[in-house]
């Protein structure tokens, strides 16, 4: 190890991401009060409850196909009720931010979080149609831009989104912070 | 009364009438919002599903200009997600040991630090908690009576953070409405999600959730909610939502700021009712007896 990593690695712990997840679910006991509470698990093919299970037994490649934690709107009922006081929430979060680490997360939800981001780090703000044509440019879809032509030409019309770049901030705004995030992380 | 005030990037946009109809009420109400100039996203819900260090860097560098300021005042955040991620920043610094100087050593690289404490409130709290219904009552000039509204307050003004109402029941914007003297419609979906982002990702998930919102509202004149997220989901798929459960669900969603604002007796200049994407043509024959929108002479 170079004397520059070995520096890094004291100052930041070593974890195993996948650990850190599944020591916020370990005191889950399986009482459904997470599902009972999703406003979306009609729509999931594992129930949160059985996510948590899936997660506490290390069913890696099981979580990773589900669909379930990419239908999290982040209510955050389950974090408000559930009887252990557990992070759900948070812990989806980390499912993610994981997932899109990897390079596994599904495709839809993973490329829209990756464009605004990127969207925040070149003007430090984001101007919503810009965003959305990234999106659109990213995903490679015809069609998909059509279902939401309608909308954009509403808020067009009412002078509420313009396809203009902002003015305020040239490219690179938060160039700085991003690369020292990424370096941080990266040695952590 | 005095406050730091982060708009944020929807009401630069999409949201442009929750901001102008935001800062007209507070103008009225003689207190001052002080907005930083080179205020940046807070992340919304993309950096956290990004990167954690990321979703707390974020809404801290604005944390941190505010610090610059040395000024006693309170965030007051109109947006119910930049609330949350700026409010978050503190809550998890509170909890987790060294959080802040891994968060201080990346916005050292601006030049930036922040070290706690300055306190990020949703709007609705300071106008809750702070204003109070006694005051907001005394300025009203047009009572609007006869109006009914269902009080949406969603999810993020309440929770996992809140502490201002009960975060599944909330009942708090019912006294502000009584003094507007408008009606509270009766319903139980006013802390139920709107489907938030998912509306960009998972269409037909969210359309199900805003269409049973809608088909709850039923019976009331308008909608009240105080974020632009809901506020976009609720006001521009009502088409589509119609469509599912076919029947018509078309209804005015407006930001509380405009609703308190009509009932001050504001000109259209300051509250903006025409960007908003839903407003029925009934509604806007009923608002104009109580001359909403005309400013007075």
């Amino acid at each position: 190890m170079s004397e520059e990593k070995l520096e890094l690695a004291e100052e930041h712990t070593i974890v195993d991401p996948m650990a850190a997840i599944q020591e916020k679910v370990r005191a889950c006991m399986q009482c459904g009060t997470c599902t009972g509470s999703c406003a979306n698990s009609f729509a999931m093919d594992y129930t949160p409850r059985q996510l948590w299970r899936m997660l506490q037994l290390g069913l890696t490649d099981e979580l990773f196909n589900s669909k379930t934690f990419s239908l999290c709107s982040s209510c955050y009922y389950c974090t408000l009720r559930c009887p252990r006081g557990l992070p759900l929430t948070e812990a989806i979060h980390s499912l993610k931010q994981l997932a899109v680490a990897r390079g596994i997360s599904e495709k839809k939800g993973s490329r829209f979080y990756r464009t605004f981001v990127e969207t925040v780090r070149r003007y430090g703000r984001v101007r919503e149609m810009e965003l959305m044509a990234r999106y659109f440019l990213s995903m490679k879809s015809p069609i998909l831009p059509l279902s939401f032509t309608p909308l954009g030409v509403k808020l067009m019309l009412k002078g509420k989104v313009s396809p203009e770049m902002p003015k305020l901030y040239g490219p690179g705004k938060l160039d700085a912070i991003f690369r020292k995030v990424e370096q941080v992380e990266g040695s952590s | 009364m005095k406050y730091f005030y982060y708009s944020g990037c929807s009401l630069e946009g999409t949201a442009l009438e929750y901001n102008i109809s935001t800062q007209a009420m507070m103008r009225a109400l003689g207190i001052e919002l002080l907005e930083l100039e080179d205020w940046t996203c807070c992340g919304a819900s993309a950096a956290e599903s990004i990167s954690d260090l990321l979703s707390l860097v974020l809404p801290a560098r604005n944390l941190a200009l505010a610090e610059q300021m040395d000024m006693d005042c309170d965030f007051l955040i109109p947006c119910s997600a930049c609330y949350l991620n700026l409010r978050k920043v503190d809550e998890r610094a509170k909890k987790e040991e060294g959080l802040l100087d891994k968060i201080n050593e990346v916005l050292g690289e601006e030049g930036l630090g922040y070290h706690g404490g300055i306190k990020s409130r949703h709007l609705l709290d300071v106008i809750v908690t702070d204003i109070g219904p006694e005051m907001i009552r005394s300025q009203v000039k047009r009572e609007l009576s006869g109006l009914r509204v269902a009080l949406y307050y969603g999810c993020q003004a309440l929770r996992p953070y809140g502490g201002y109402d009960d975060p599944e029941q909330p009942r708090c914007m019912e006294p502000l409405i009584e003094a507007l003297g408008a009606e509270v419609h009766d319903w139980t979906m006013g802390a139920k999600c709107c489907g938030a982002g998912l509306m960009t990702t998972k269409k037909e998930v969210a359309i199900e959730l805003t269409s049973s919102l809608l088909e709850a509202a039923k019976g009331a004149d308008c909608i009240a909610t105080v974020c632009p997220m809901c506020q976009m989901n609720l006001d521009s798929y009502q088409k589509k939502a119609s469509e599912v459960k076919q029947e018509n669900l078309s209804i005015s969603v407006f930001y509380l700021p405009q609703l308190i604002g009509m009932a001050f007796g504001l000109g259209e200049e300051d509250l903006k009712l025409g960007l908003n994407m839903a407003y029925t043509n009934s509604l806007k024959a009923k608002l104009a007896e109580y001359r909403v929108g005309i400013t007075q002479q």
